[in-house]
């Protein structure tokens, strides 16, 4: 079946094809298609039965005829050739090499869709990674093995977040501990995709990065396989190499856009805003891809970018995000627009994993409740902004003016840092006592007794 | 002998004349499972559990002659099963860490010896009905599994094998059946999981479910038997209620079925659990626990099934005479299961894309739930608990509007109290339980008689202050009056040294119904002297400052459940403490009297807001 090329095109419209008269192929298999100019272009059965079969056209349909298409059916899934070279390289959606050299020559091919690790073969993230971010480190921090994605918008700095956290993540006392990277870019702009290979560059890690890009004005549907075509580089690489992968990708609104592209032209039905029901499940398949395994040494971490349409964190693509990730970052306007960077909205962050990964024998005991306390005193500093907001500072209490004085400086000093300064998570949580040192030691009944002895500057 | 004709995502037209909806059937080469959904003429059409891909048309398909049944017996305990109750360690041995297609794995263990007891009724009995027990087997050190015929067996008992050891497999006893034919018993037997497991009758549920966590115990009790659900926005915390409800309540065997969620969430609660002990027997939680995991990235269709495979468990053992508890998270997982597979039979959408039969569906799923007296005549019960996703935090969406009509407790997160690290984050104003009459009687019977009206004083309050609040953020605390303020800071004592409780702070994770409302009355008990200080011309402000206000949100993580007496000491402290302030206007040139007894009357104090 491999070498045969079928002529049958039947009908071709919006980058589904649809093959007549072939028999017996199997779901799922890789399609390669030759047009009327000699071009090859890939594709995707994605239903088979007995008299037609319909092929997406990852490059689309677009000058393509009936007449003088030539399809042949490889009978298998999309496959990633994989070997240690892979380090350094620069490849398409479609896992094809775009920096001018060589393809990859592998016996060791591996189906892009994985397959579902058994929940019963999980090991649970539990290693602090240090990112020197106060705002992730001392609030929401990030474990080995964790999926913690950043939600954020147009405009916002999200980009230079996460190329902070790359150049930035190491584990808390292991110099070795050096994470290679698996970077995807799907719709993202050129200029966006040079800036993190730029980044990638002046730090010098650019050797340990594999590059996935489909840029905006590259063929929709390959972007379904872009992450997934990355994620099996990153599984290559962690599990049969032992490397701790930092996986980063942007932006899955991009890809789930091009979900609900297709989805259209097939004919699903649409469930909220026109998205596929199957949206939640798509998504699942690609997050889920992050964690650790038994016995095995290396991991894999996914920080994916998405940016919420009209800053909506209830739209379908956060919503059903946040229902899968372990966690969030969110980046807000409005202390960006004040200036503040990493512009951090700590309050609907989290980090589900973070309860594990600190305390007593990771970073230092009183971690877990200082965060505790830095979210309660910053919701209640919240709170009294806006009531001075109506009516006037003036008229504060004594307490609540000093709530006003943290959360100007919480905002300044502990979420706003420098695109180069890397703190380490000591720094982090010394610099959180000073700033609740500003509040009266009783007011601050999230840490211990003990803490506040030994820590408030206010009560020695 | 059947074809496969066509091939879409997980659903599959066959031929396969004569096959009977419900059927399940092995197809491919690989021989991925999958159940009948419908017939047209020779064809079916069957739902996978599998991914399909590398499924080509003409290859074979067969039926299998039953349902989606599953094995009944010992073994099931401390295990952990996939969507249609593959046990996932022997999958894992058999296949790698990744689930490979077409492996089959028997549920239980085959080759495992149980020491089988025979039930002493059982010795001369003639005659044998569903339900009765034939014997038992201590399968964990805190659960005996008694061993049931299958329920819809009648008839007479020809043998029954002595007390030994026995694999599930090997016959236990015969019986003759009304047609004559011979019906063989083991330890294990199957049951569909779609048809809910007959009992004698519906009782009465009497109990509250105890889960250790303030909020739900003393606000919006649960009663084993009962139906609740646990709607909550992404990062509002339900996941971590739900494993503090799984590790703390008082129900004997819990089972947990993890619907379409996160891998990592799943690994926590295998790797948590074994080394956590049941507060009520001392035994390790895994003992009486059984999971059912269905991660998010494993396949659709056994999403949808895995609900069901989990309220079969959870009946059989209520059969048995036990008081079970099921959480299901996510409830939406499964509707949206169900969306998809809709969505690819081209069935017509209703409200988001839901087919029409959602709401029939969870209710006729939730009404496995209750309290029953068995086949056999003892009683037992199914306590569902359903988490809901909604989304956006929007309520009023299909999965969670449909589920509130059919629950009686509402346990509704709140994504506001999340953010500012209120855990956990269940409102008290958007929650109800219609089971509070039935808990107030056990309360009272078993802990306080004061329960039902202390409760009723702290919502009141709470709802007081929400008013309050209101008017503060519009206006500033100053322009409250003192007793506003005073019921203000009640308020915020209540959520603070009550209402919030740390799953991670080892003492504060579970509080017994004793530290509960000792809790509840000594918050209250500082109200009222406060109301009557403020009465009397103490500034709220003043109040406010007393240390013991400090003190007293931080008791909750200071003494254990155990420990009441050192609770109890610094509750008796209260008036004094409020003593030393009183003798500043107690004078007798005050001019307000000093009230008797009681400070506040309950309607005094609701008046007090709107002055």
């Amino acid at each position: 079946m491999k070498n045969i090329e079928f002529r049958t095109a039947v009908s071709a419209q919006g980058g589904l094809l649809v093959m007549g008269g072939v028999a017996g192929v199997s779901a799922g298999s890789r399609v390669s298609l030759k047009d009327h100019a000699g071009n090859l272009r890939n594709g995707l059965v994605i239903r088979s039965s007995d008299d037609a079969v319909l092929v997406e056209v990852f490059e689309g349909t677009d000058d393509l005829d009936l007449e003088r298409t030539w399809v042949r059916f490889l009978d298998e899934p999309f496959k990633l050739p994989v070997s240690r070279d892979i380090l350094g390289r620069v490849f398409n959606g479609a896992g094809l090499p775009r920096d001018g050299r060589p393809p990859i020559i592998s016996g060791d091919r591996r189906d892009v869709n994985g397959e579902p690790l058994n929940p019963a073969a999980r090991a649970y993230p539990r290693e602090f990674i240090q990112t020197g971010i106060s705002a992730i480190d001392g609030m929401n921090s990030l474990t080995r093995g964790q999926k913690l994605p950043i939600f954020s918008g147009g405009g916002l700095p999200h980009n230079r977040v996460a190329a902070q956290i790359v150049r930035q993540a190491k584990l808390l006392g292991d110099a070795s501990s050096e994470f290679v990277v698996v970077f995807a870019a799907f719709g993202t702009s050129h200029a966006d995709a040079r800036f993190f290979q730029e980044s990638f560059e002046e730090s010098g890690v650019i050797n340990k990065v594999v590059m996935f890009l489909n840029l905006a004005d590259e063929p929709v549907i390959e972007r379904l396989l872009t992450p997934r075509a990355a994620l099996t580089a990153a599984e290559y690489l962690a599990y049969d190499l032992d490397y701790h992968v930092l996986v980063v990708m942007t932006d899955m609104t991009a890809y789930a856009e091009a979900l609900r592209e297709v989805a259209v032209l097939r004919g699903d039905v649409p469930a909220r805003k026109g998205y596929p029901g199957y949206l939640y499940s798509d998504l699942a398949e690609i997050y889920e891809r992050a964690g650790r395994i038994k016995n095995r040494s290396g991991s894999i971490t996914m920080i994916p970018v998405l940016s919420m349409p009209s800053d909506d964190i209830t739209h379908p693509i956060p919503d059903l995000t946040g229902y899968i990730t372990e966690g969030q970052i969110v980046l807000g306007r409005e202390l960006f627009n004040q200036g503040v960077y990493p512009p951090v909205t700590v309050l609907p962050s989290l980090s589900r994993l973070m309860k594990d990964g600190v305390g007593k024998n990771f970073t230092r005991e009183d971690h877990p409740h200082v965060a505790s306390q830095l979210f309660a005193s910053y919701a209640k500093a919240l709170e009294v902004r806006g009531l001075a907001a109506i009516i006037g500072a003036e008229e504060l209490s004594d307490s609540d003016r000093r709530y006003l004085e943290f959360a100007q400086g919480f905002e300044r000093r502990f979420i706003g840092q420098g695109e180069d300064e890397d703190r380490s998570v000591y720094e982090t949580l010394n610099l959180a006592w000073d700033l609740l040192s500003m509040l009266p030691p009783e007011s601050l009944i999230r840490v211990s007794e003990d803490e506040l002895a030994k820590y408030h500057k206010g009560s020695a | 002998m059947g074809k496969i004709l066509e091939i879409n995502g997980p659903l599959v037209k066959l031929q396969l004349p004569e096959t009977v909806i419900g059927e399940q059937v092995r197809v491919g080469r690989i021989g991925l499972v999958g159940e009948v959904i419908g017939r047209d003429g020779d064809t079916a059409l069957a739902q996978l559990y599998e991914d399909t891909s590398g499924l080509k048309p003409g290859e074979v398909a067969e039926g299998l002659g039953w349902p989606l049944s599953v094995e009944l017996g010992p073994g099931l305990l401390n295990a952990i099963f996939d969507g249609v109750q593959r046990p996932l360690n022997a999958v894992r041995e058999k296949s790698g860490d990744r689930m490979a297609r077409g492996v089959s794995v028997p549920s239980l263990p085959r080759d495992r010896l149980w020491h089988f007891i025979p039930d002493p009724r059982r010795r001369n009995a003639t005659q044998v009905d569903g339900g009765d027990t034939l014997g038992s087997v201590q399968e964990t050190e805190s659960i005996v599994h008694r061993i049931l015929t299958p329920p819809l067996i009648h008839g007479e008992l020809l043998d029954l094998a002595p007390e030994g050891d026995y694999t599930v497999e090997e016959v236990l006893g015969r019986v003759k059946l009304a047609d004559g034919s011979i019906e063989k018993l083991r330890l294990f037997h199957r049951w569909p999981v779609r048809i809910p497991r007959p009992f004698k009758q519906r009782d009465h549920a009497v109990k509250p479910l105890i889960t250790g966590q303030r909020i739900l115990d003393t606000f919006y009790p649960l009663l084993k038997g009962g139906k609740a659900a646990i709607p909550g926005p992404f990062g509002a915390g339900k996941t971590m209620l739900q494993q503090q409800i799984a590790r703390w309540c008082n129900a004997e065997i819990v089972i947990y079925v993890g619907c379409g969620e996160r891998g990592n969430e799943l690994t926590d609660v295998l790797e948590f659990m074994p080394e956590l002990k049941d507060p009520h027997t001392g035994r390790p939680l895994m003992e009486r626990t059984l999971l059912v995991a269905n991660t998010s990235n494993m396949p659709v269709v056994a999403r949808e099934a895995s609900i069901y495979v989990g309220i079969t468990l959870a009946e059989y053992f209520r059969d048995q005479g036990y008081d079970v508890v099921m959480v299901a998270d996510s409830t939406s997982r499964w509707a949206e299961a169900l969306r998809e597979v809709a969505g690819r039979l081209g069935q017509m959408p209703v409200e988001e894309g839901y087919p029409a039969y959602l709401g029939s569906r969870l209710a006729a799923f939730y009404e496995r739930a209750g309290r029953v007296e068995t086949l056999s005549g003892d009683h037992g019960s199914v306590t569902l608990i359903g988490a809901v996703s909604p989304p956006g935090g929007d309520f009023s969406e299909p999965v969670t509007s449909h589920t509130k009509e059919i629950i009686q407790t509402f346990w509704a997160l709140s994504k506001e109290l999340a953010d500012a690290r209120h855990y956990p984050s269940v409102d008290w104003l958007e929650s109800f339980s219609g089971y509070v009459p039935s808990a107030a009687k056990w309360w009272a019977e078993n802990v306080d008689p004061g329960w039902e009206a202390a409760r009723a004083q702290a919502l009141d309050l709470l709802a007081a202050s929400e008013e309050l609040q209101r008017i503060v953020n519009l206006v500033g605390v100053e322009a409250l009056s003192s007793e506003q303020r005073w019921t203000l800071e009640a308020a915020g004592l209540i959520k603070e040294g009550l209402l919030q409780q740390s799953a991670t702070d080892e003492i504060d994770s579970y509080a017994s119904p004793e530290k509960q409302f000792a809790l509840l009355s000594a918050l209250l008990e500082i109200f009222r002297h406060g109301m009557r200080l403020v009465k009397l011309g103490a500034p709220a402000r003043r109040l406010i400052q007393m240390p013991l206000m400090a003190q007293a949100r931080r008791w909750k993580s200071q003494h254990k459940s155990e420990d009441m007496d050192a609770l109890k000491a610094k509750i008796a402290r209260i008036p004094a403490e409020f003593e030393s302030v009183a003798m500043d206007y107690e004078q007798p040139s005050s001019p307000i009297p000093a009230p008797r007894g009681e400070a506040t009357t309950h309607a005094e104090r609701r008046a007090a807001p709107r002055d």
